[in-house]
């Protein structure tokens, strides 16, 4: 049964003994000493290594592939082409357009066309020199307009019907065109955001072993085990009961490892047809070409307002550059308006989106998926509105506030919102009042608001079973042991969940082990996507906690003769409320309800209500509590070189309540220099060949120590009535409100409007010399 | 294949490798010396950080042959070190990086402490511009650095402490 409205946000004994605490990490010793073992660390005996070839051409068809002397190399035990896993896949069931390898045509430089296992990664590599591919090149696109005005060649010809169209969305809510001219102002601008990847540490990885019984173990650098192993199913046609997927320790994410990716079903096939174990890790190149990463849009946004600064109408029309496969896309197309409907209340909304297919590699979810890009153009025409108004930004935001337990204008549910809140720290830290239009020339504050769903209320295949499940364990020596197929991938949510599962039975939280991420061991949990963990799987601790707890007390109250209610844990103890003389460990607790009971244990889950617009598509943004921000930025800019600098950040994130605030802090702040960086540094360029500008972590500019601004982070508790305790997300939200204050700062500073991603030095001076 | 003899966490070890094989490549693939990460495999990241001689060095660039007769860190050594040397528990540095929630995803962070811990040798009082020059060279995704700051902020005063005591 479902754990949902069942408990509410207070502590479960009085007061909270773990939440709110600064904990270390549960896996942080691992980590910190080097003993944490991610994918490739995995070393099997006998292990095989994988290497792929890659296509030359942007769209090519492929006339034939001769593997012959790849294969005859000493040292190659197998090699695999697109043929032999002829169904496609996607993490999106209704948009499956990927193959593992490719079938009769390339779509992009770097689509893999064969692979080969050998004895050592030179020799895979001297064999993929061997295989010999003719190729048909087709005209390329790399530009997304003239992709859809050129439905011939159509990069994927099962969708001849739609050219090089991938998804359009065109909803509409409330009478915009009416309000728009009967308002007192309208801003009407273009915006672009360019394509940012996620560039996580470590590289992806996959390693495979197939028993002779035909049972295989795939370890991935995955954030997502269930939905690869559903996929590894498919595409195998392999009994998922035969299929164990194992997420490692990972090294980062970021929405990067979030479909399943070629290299998984690989190294399975290719376990399977040499019997060894074998092992696939990208090189960083590979990394970029894979990419995922933020889809690059064209915006064009008209708002409407009164004279007092009340939005009236919102109007957009956005062309999305997806890249050569589906991926998330269908998502990502709703995201980039279903998303943007708070912190603010609009009256009247329109948007119309459109996915085109080109030769580029795929996009897909980077951290604040399908939001990042509408919000930055919304921000900064909101910011024109207060200024064409000679309304302060910030007040301009307090007075469209939607406020909270209200309904946006396509009809999401808003419970807990502490955007005011929010506004109110960063304009408060930045000291706004003395410094906002009153810096010299050349220094600048702006602000920006956002909101990022906890979670998607719908998974990504429909079914009516709970989107996270957890399982308890309880041993005799005093500890609990947690199942959960959550993945952490670095942000913390086996701490998360440790913390969620000592506070519920009042034991210290290093006698709670958490075991994640393996499908033979774990409950299903959906993964980590969507921000979705802390609210979906801290419920779902919390209502197999409970049950456990009342199994304990019950026992430990028989065992004393007293009534249950009198019982309490806290503090790794069990006493009796009435009685300070009786009080006992918890591991002893343990043993007695074991032995009045049965070997000790519960399970828990988590679904969500029935939530969304009653209108196609109104399901998708629908989430059970949303998050809000605001940032401050503060920024100089050189009028001499045309070079930004980011002084510092002020971000101010309501995550409801903050489970550990460490690690919400560390969200925060590591969402907001990630949103600096794209707006300064980062661009995810192809070329004129569709080849990639600098596929490297020099090239792609990612920060230093010495790059990333000084960041504050403030947290605001709205303490939401069905998050776990009153949580809701930190780990993309805190993302959004970045790029549009630093643009909105620059404006402050030297009176330009940038609208254009990323701002270099060069768009700088153009503006600048526009202005003169 | 080549051999050579390396000193690696305070043990002197034999061992043969392709000729090609980089320090990164020895440690993590042959000695089973994982703890030590590649990013990137061509200078830019510094997961691969490791002390030659205490200074930090990436081990992706280095051939084995150019550090015989050197004492080679790991990660895995420093809390070994760090217990021949009296102390409790990891070194100070990994203590602070877990109490501060350094280690988000972890994966570059043996690069990073590695670089702090050649830091506080040098300089046990480093200032902000000192800590963020000297770990300019491990890139970190997670964080934002901040709380990477704090750690070795926390560390030196740590370090300072366990100092004073020891001269009490
Ligand atoms: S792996 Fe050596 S610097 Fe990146
Ligand atoms: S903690 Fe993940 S890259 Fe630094």
């Amino acid at each position: 049964m479902a754990a949902r409205d069942l408990h509410g946000p207070d502590a479960p004994w009085g007061d909270f003994g773990v939440v709110g605490q600064r904990n270390r990490k549960v896996d942080g010793m691992d980590k910190a000493t080097g003993c944490a073992i991610y994918a490739d660390d995995i070393q099997l005996p006998g292990m095989l290594y994988a290497k792929t070839l890659r296509s030359p051409h942007a769209h090519a068809l492929i006339r034939s592939i001769d593997t012959a002397k790849a294969e005859a190399l000493p040292g190659v035990y197998a090699v695999l082409v697109g043929d032999e896993l002829p169904i496609p896949y996607g993490v999106i069931p209704w948009t499956q357009d990927e193959h593992v390898l490719a079938v009769e045509k390339v779509r992009f430089i770097g689509d893999e066309v064969a692979a080969v296992a050998a004895v050592d990664e030179d020799t895979a590599n001297a064999a993929l020199e061997l295989i010999e591919v003719e190729y048909k090149p087709l005209r390329a696109f790399f530009d997304a307009e003239e992709a859809l005005s050129n439905p011939e060649p159509a990069i994927h010809t099962s969708k001849k019907d739609v050219g090089n169209l991938s998804k359009h969305v065109r909803l509409e809510f409330g009478e915009v065109d009416a309000a728009a001219q009967s308002a007192d102002i309208l801003i009407d601008e273009e915006y672009s955001f360019h394509s940012t990847t996620h560039a996580a540490i470590e590289p992806h990885c996959a390693v495979a072993q197939c028993s002779p019984d035909g049972k295989l173990t795939l370890w991935s650098s995955t954030q997502i085990t269930h939905y690869v192993h559903r996929a590894l199913s498919r595409v195998l046609e392999l009994e998922p009961e035969k299929i164990r997927v194992i997420q490692p320790y990972l090294g980062g994410a970021f929405g990067g490892k979030s479909d399943p990716f070629s290299l998984e079903f690989i190294v399975s096939a290719l376990a399977r047809k040499t019997g060894r174990p074998v092992k696939l890790l990208w090189t960083r190149e590979e990394v970029f070409y894979a990419h995922r990463g933020r889809h690059a849009m064209k915006m064009k946004y008209r708002t409407s307002a009164q004279a007092d600064g009340r939005i009236t109408s919102v109007d957009a029309n956005i062309l999305i550059d997806g890249g050569s496969y589906s991926s998330f896309g269908l998502v990502t197309t709703y995201y980039s308006g279903q998303l943007l409907t708070g912190p603010y209340d609009f009256p009247s909304y329109r948007f119309d989106s459109t996915r085109v297919f080109t030769n580029k590699p795929p996009c897909g979810p980077k951290r604040g998926h399908g939001s990042v890009q509408p919000r930055f153009a919304f921000e900064s025409q909101l910011d024109e509105v207060a200024t064409k108004l000679g309304i302060d930004p910030i007040e301009i935001r307090r007075k469209n506030f939607q406020g909270d337990f209200t309904k946006t204008v396509n009809a999401q549910r808003i419970t807990s919102n502490g955007f005011l809140a929010c506004l109110d720290s960063v304009e408060r830290g930045s000291d706004w009042k003395n410094k906002h239009g009153q810096l010299p020339l050349g220094r600048g504050l702006g602000v920006a608001g956002s909101m990022y769903i906890s979670g998607t209320n719908y998974p990504v295949y429909p079914n009516e079973m709970p989107q996270a499940g957890i399982q308890l364990q309880v041993d005799r020596s005093g500890i609990v042991t947690v199942f959960t197929g959550a993945n952490d991938i670095g942000q913390g949510s086996n701490t998360m969940i440790a913390t969620v599962v000592a506070e519920e039975l009042g034991l210290d939280i290093r006698n709670i082990r958490v075991i994640s991420a393996d499908t033979d061991l774990c409950p299903v949990d959906l993964g980590a996507y969507s921000s979705r963990i802390t609210f979906m799987v801290g419920n779902a601790c919390i209502d197999a906690a409970r049950k456990l707890r009342t199994q304990i007390v019950g026992a430990v109250a028989s065992e004393w003769d007293v009534d249950a209610r009198r019982v309490s844990m806290m503090g790794g103890k069990v006493f009796d409320l009435e009685d300070s003389q009786r009080v006992i460990p918890s591991r002893d607790a343990f043993q007695i309800a074991e032995a009045q009971l049965e070997t000790l244990g519960a399970t828990g889950s988590y679904n969500t209500p029935t939530l969304g617009g009653d209108y196609r598509g109104g399901t998708i943004g629908a989430s059970p509590a949303y998050s809000f921000t605001a940032h401050v930025a503060d920024v100089s800019v050189d009028t001499e070189t045309g070079r930004i600098t980011c002084n510092k950040v002020w971000i101010a994130h309501d995550c409801g309540r903050a489970l550990n605030p460490m690690l919400v802090e560390g969200q925060m702040e590591g969402s907001a220099y990630m949103g600096v960086a794209e707006a300064l540094m980062e661009d995810h360029h192809m070329n004129r060949f569709g080849l990639h500008a600098g596929p490297s972590l020099l090239d792609y500019r990612i920060p230093t120590s010495c790059d990333t601004p000084e960041l504050e982070s403030i947290i605001v508790e709205s303490i939401d009535p069905e998050g776990p305790y009153g949580a809701k997300e930190a780990g993309e939200g805190p993302l959004h409100p970045a790029i549009p204050a630093i643009a909105n700062a620059v404006y402050d500073a030297v009176g330009i409007r940038l609208r254009h991603l990323p701002f270099t030095p060069g768009k700088v001076l153009e503006a600048l010399d526009a202005k003169c | 294949m080549r051999a050579y003899r390396l000193e690696v966490n305070g043990d002197k070890i034999e061992i043969a490798a392709p000729e090609h094989w980089t320090l990164l490549e020895v440690l993590r693939y042959k000695l089973g010396l994982t703890g030590t990460k590649q990013g990137c495999d061509k200078g830019d990241c510094g997961a691969c950080t490791v002390l030659v001689d205490g200074e930090p060095e990436l081990a992706c660039l280095l051939l084995p042959g150019a550090v015989e007769g050197k004492k080679i860190l790991t990660i895995e050594g420093l809390a070994p070190a760090h217990r021949c040397r009296g102390g409790e528990g990891a070194d100070p540095i990994q203590e602070s990086f877990d109490e501060a929630g350094a280690l988000q995803c972890g994966f570059c962070q043996p690069g990073v402490m590695l670089s702090a811990r050649a830091l506080l040798n040098r300089e046990p009082h480093p200032s902000c511009e000192q800590i963020a020059d000297s770990l300019s060279g491990n890139l970190c995704r997670c964080t934002g650095y901040k709380q990477i700051y704090d750690a070795v902020e926390a560390a030196a005063d740590k370090e300072a402490e366990l100092k004073t005591q020891g001269a009490d």
